[in-house]
């Protein structure tokens, strides 16, 4: 499997994420922005997280404009898998390859910290080794996190199973991180070949820094 | 030239120049009366912030050498080496005076400017830390609710800036006390990782050789900041608020990142930032360090808006913006990567051989300086100093003269104090993970810790200095500030290695802050040279003094220390029910400046016990060496609160109770702040061990619990883990946000 990791100016995830899929044995490839196309002999492509281009107006709303973007649009179009972390979570919404949108957090602050999120879906090509229900450790990173989409949209991903993961506690049971409607952690397309979270895979990936359930989110993509 | 100036004594004074300086600067320009632009100059080169006058009589005598330094005081941050080729950059900063009169930005640049001089050296930074002063947030009055709003402001910066340049900020420390009410501080410390034969210099050499600016373009942001710093705080101080800069860490993302690049290549001969004093500082100095002269034509300086004029351009505090001296030839090749990042770059001069400082807008010179005099005769004042007089008073009170407080009680107060309680509200603003290094992240107690992916070691980094300690006793307030570090250090399993300092006092006019500073330097190098760790880069800020009301002395120090192998780094809460516990250490009724007096009685009072440098030492020998074996489990400092509120954070960090009974004098000791004792969590198996070890090493130890159980139980003590853990989470907030 190769990697594409995409590199806005103010991208600053992309070498962990780097990292993080050559610590599992899959080939990576750092994309500019500025490029207007994708390299051909990719299996995935993913948007790190970060501040793409300052974000000083809503997370990712720049970024959707970048020439790279044109061409990761195309790819998803076609059926190429996408992940968004983060910030890249925040630019799928703003490019409308995902649905909802991500709002400042309800109590208005940035949060870091490591949070638990429970397994909603299994069955796409992201969380397949992950056990539905399962509770994973995952660290979060974001002052705009805030998931939000109307009820219509919300009673859509539910039925088509496009709901991915759900902040909870320790025993599972969803909790308020944020605000986001339905303790919503993280989303993909109705096509499921498009995935977007905000918590951070690619930072629990060693138990010394607390979790490796980081492992077995990402490895799901090669299967 | 320009025209010389008619008003001089309006001038001069606007600039905090004497006569006496004015007729020195004559001297210095042969005789010819200056213009503004050099008077600018001068005015920024030699304001304490720059010039370090009142204070550089003391800094000479630090200790700075060990193998491991590679680079001391003096270049933008300084270098030790960690191994395996690779080295450790860091520094730490104040920006106080910008940060009480705009919070938000005065912060936020602090991080900014402090990790311009990390990366400038050739380094990625890869933690910050920051240690923080302010005034009673508890207060119901009108102080309160500001100081309150300062915290929230200077925390909401910190974390925008760090946050967006993705530097985790892996801990800090934070403490509060009425003397803050005027100024609080604000020192920001960062640390990057480079190649060790990699490290690059401020220095501008090579005939010919081009200066190229790089950055942001230049506003009249920030102007005279330096020179602002460089004076106390009276009713009038909010005017200044135009004088704080605004900060753009997108900016400076790509500011690092186009460095990082240029630093790969061939090209660079030297690099500084333009930090306070702009690019008066950073051409002054480069060229300074060398012995060469400089041509810069300010025309050329990319602007921010039209009609900027040299003395602007000179002075602007305008952020992310840095000063290269390349080789000749590869202009091109410099200006390509900055346009890459969407950056300006301009040739601005040229590096000569005359050792004068030309200026030129327009073709027409606008200033002709020697370079060397401005920094080599930049007036050193040796101010007066006199013993404070409420040092006696303070002596002559002791615990024992106030009314006795049952340990329930003194334990259920301090335990909520803002100075006890954890902080999280303040660092999960704060990215602590992201480079995915942080092992020992904020919240854990102690020093944090890092991996170093590069060479399977890791760093251990802890800022400390309590001010109660240094008020009644400036000289072993200053050292305790050193000691508690390094052992904060040493209780993750790491070596301290190397300190930086960030001394924050008041008005250096008045001589009794003149002997508090002069008493802890020496207390400092004292300290250092005991315990091996030298000092490698430092920053001082004076004039921390509103309305007559100076701070108490702050001498801020940040040990940085390594730890041999990453998958070996200890923790300091608890680890398992059934572990004993041992204290190391001897417990003796000390409770000069403890938080017991202040929490109880309001009072900073008493006396510091004599320093056993000998006993530290092989304290923190015991806990690296014990903790290479594998025979540790954790391990925690005592300090403020002493060992009852060291053995509560454990047990609410880790969500254990604890059973413990300690032999006292006096049933009020488990409070006492004795210095060089620490607390370690052993399995049943490994006590004996740990306990001949440390017997071997001459260091007292006792088995006084274990851990477990839903209770905290300490001798008299009694409270639930869930009642615990509710103060020590939630109590900040709780203070923080009660204007809300």
């Amino acid at each position: 499997m190769k990697v594409a990791v995409l590199r806005f100016p103010g991208t600053n995830c992309e070498f962990d994420t780097q990292y993080a899929f050559e610590k599992l044995g899959y080939a990576t490839e750092l994309v500019w922005h500025k490029e207007t196309t994708l390299p051909s002999d990719i299996n995935l492509v993913v948007i790190p997280g970060g501040f793409s281009y300052g974000d000083y107006l809503r997370s990712g709303s720049i970024a959707r404009f970048s020439p790279i973007m044109r061409a990761v649009v195309n790819f998803a179009n076609k059926g190429g898998k996408v992940l968004g972390i983060c910030n890249g979570f925040q630019i799928l919404t703003e490019v409308g390859l995902l649905p909802g949108a991500l709002k400042r957090n309800s109590n208005l602050h940035f949060i870091s910290k490591m949070q638990r999120i429970r397994v909603e879906n299994n069955d796409n090509a992201f969380l397949n080794r992950c056990e539905k229900d399962e509770v994973l450790q995952i660290p979060i990173a974001h002052a705009d996190g805030n998931y939000y989409i109307d009820p219509t949209g919300l009673s859509d991903l539910e039925e088509n199973g496009q709901i991915l993961v759900r902040y909870c506690d320790a025993n599972g049971k969803s909790m308020d991180v944020n605000g986001s409607i339905g303790s919503i952690a993280g989303i993909c397309n109705k096509e499921k070949n498009v995935f977007g979270l905000m918590p951070h895979p690619e930072r629990a990936l060693d138990k010394i820094l607390g979790s490796d359930d980081g492992i077995k989110m990402l490895k799901g993509f090669d299967s | 030239m320009s025209q010389p100036i008619e008003n001089i004594e309006e001038v001069l004074k606007a600039h905090k120049l004497s006569l006496e300086d004015y007729e020195h600067i004559k001297h210095i320009l042969e005789g010819r009366e200056p213009n503004l632009v050099e008077i600018g100059v001068f005015s920024a080169m030699w304001s304490e912030h720059c010039s370090y006058k009142s204070s550089k009589k003391y800094l000479s005598g630090f200790p700075t050498k060990a193998p491991w330094v590679i680079q001391g005081p003096g270049e933008n941050a300084g270098v030790i080496d960690i191994g395996d080729g690779m080295a450790a950059v860091f520094k730490m900063e104040s920006h106080n005076h910008p940060s009480f009169i705009e919070p938000f930005q005065g912060a936020a640049t602090g991080v900014g400017g402090i990790l311009r001089d990390v990366f400038t050296m050739g380094a990625r930074p890869v933690a910050n830390l920051n240690s923080l002063r302010f005034g009673d947030v508890n207060a119901r009055s009108q102080i309160g609710k500001y100081q309150r709003r300062l915290v929230r402001g200077v925390v909401d910066g910190i974390g925008s800036y760090g946050n967006c340049m993705g530097v985790p900020t892996i801990g800090g420390e934070m403490s509060f006390d009425e003397c803050y009410n005027g100024n609080i501080l604000v020192n920001a410390f960062a640390l990057g990782l480079a190649k060790s034969d990699e490290i690059f210099l401020g220095r501008a050499e090579g005939l010919g050789n081009p200066v190229i600016y790089v950055g942001s373009k230049t506003g009249r942001d920030g102007l005279g900041g330096a020179v602002m710093s460089s004076d106390s705080f009276t009713e009038e101080s909010k005017s200044l608020r135009p004088t704080v800069q605004v900060g753009d860490p997108f900016t400076e993302k790509l500011l690092l990142e186009a460095c990082l690049e240029l630093f790969k290549t061939d090209h660079v001969v030297g690099i500084q930032d333009m930090g306070a004093a702009g690019l008066t500082s950073s051409s002054f100095e480069m060229a300074g360090r060398t012995g060469s002269g400089m041509i810069m034509n300010l025309d050329k300086v990319p602007a921010r808006e039209e009609g900027m004029m040299p003395y602007e351009f000179m002075l602007s505090e305008s952020q992310e913006r840095m000063l290269i001296c390349a080789k000749k030839g590869s202009e091109q090749a410099i200006i390509d990567i900055f346009e890459k990042w969407d950056l300006d770059a301009a040739v601005i001069g040229e590096v000569t051989d005359t050792g004068m400082m030309e200026l030129f807008w327009h073709g027409e010179r606008c200033a002709y300086i020697p370079v060397a005099p401005v920094s080599e005769e930049a007036p050193v004042l040796d101010r007066p100093t006199s013993r404070p007089k409420y040092l006696d008073e303070v002596a002559g009170v002791s615990v024992d003269d106030f009314e006795a407080v049952d340990n329930q009680s003194a334990f259920e107060k301090l335990i909520a104090s803002v100075e006890v309680v954890d902080k999280s509200w303040v660092y999960n603003q704060y990215d602590s993970m992201v480079q995915i290094n942080t092992v020992k992240a904020p919240g854990s107690l102690d020093a944090s810790s890092i991996r170093v992916k590069e060479n399977g070691k890791a760093l251990a980094m802890s800022s400390d200095c309590n001010p109660r300690y240094c008020y009644i006793d400036p000289f072993k307030g200053a050292a305790l500030a050193v000691i508690e570090s390094g052992r904060n250090v040493a209780m993750s399993g790491a070596k301290p290695l190397a300190i930086t300092d960030c001394l924050n006092f008041g008005n250096p006019e008045n001589p009794e802050v003149m002997w508090q500073f002069a008493q802890a330097c020496e207390g400092i190098k004292e300290a250092c040279a005991e315990l091996s760790t030298p000092v490698v880069s430092g920053n001082v800020s004076l004039y921390n003094e509103t309305n007559g009301v100076s701070v108490f002395p702050t001498p801020s120090i940040a040990m940085v220390g390594l730890n041999d192998d990453e998958n070996n780094i200890l923790q300091s809460a608890f680890q398992k029910e059934g572990n004993k516990i041992l204290l190391v250490g001897e417990t003796r009724g000390e409770f000069g400046g403890s938080l017991y007096i202040k929490e109880l009685y309001g009072k900073t009072v008493g006396t510091l016990a004599d320093i056993d440098y000998t006993k530290e030492l092989r304290l923190w020998e015991l806990v690296i060496e014990a903790n290479k074996q594998g025979l540790l489990c954790a391990a925690k400092d005592i300090n403020m609160g002493g060992a009852a509120i060291a053995l509560a954070k454990m047990a609410a960090v880790s969500n254990k109770g604890c059973k413990v009974n300690m032999g006292v004098a006096n049933s009020r000791d488990v409070f006492a702040e004795s210095q060089s004792r620490a607390l370690l969590e052993v399995t049943p198996e490994n006590a004996g061990k740990v306990a001949a070890l440390a017997s071997g090493l001459g260091l007292k130890i006792e088995a006084i619990g274990e851990v477990g159980g839903e209770n905290v139980s300490i001798n008299d003590i009694e409270i639930t883990l869930d009642k615990l853990r509710d103060i020590y989470f939630c109590q900040f907030i709780r203070v923080i946000e009660q204007d809300l």
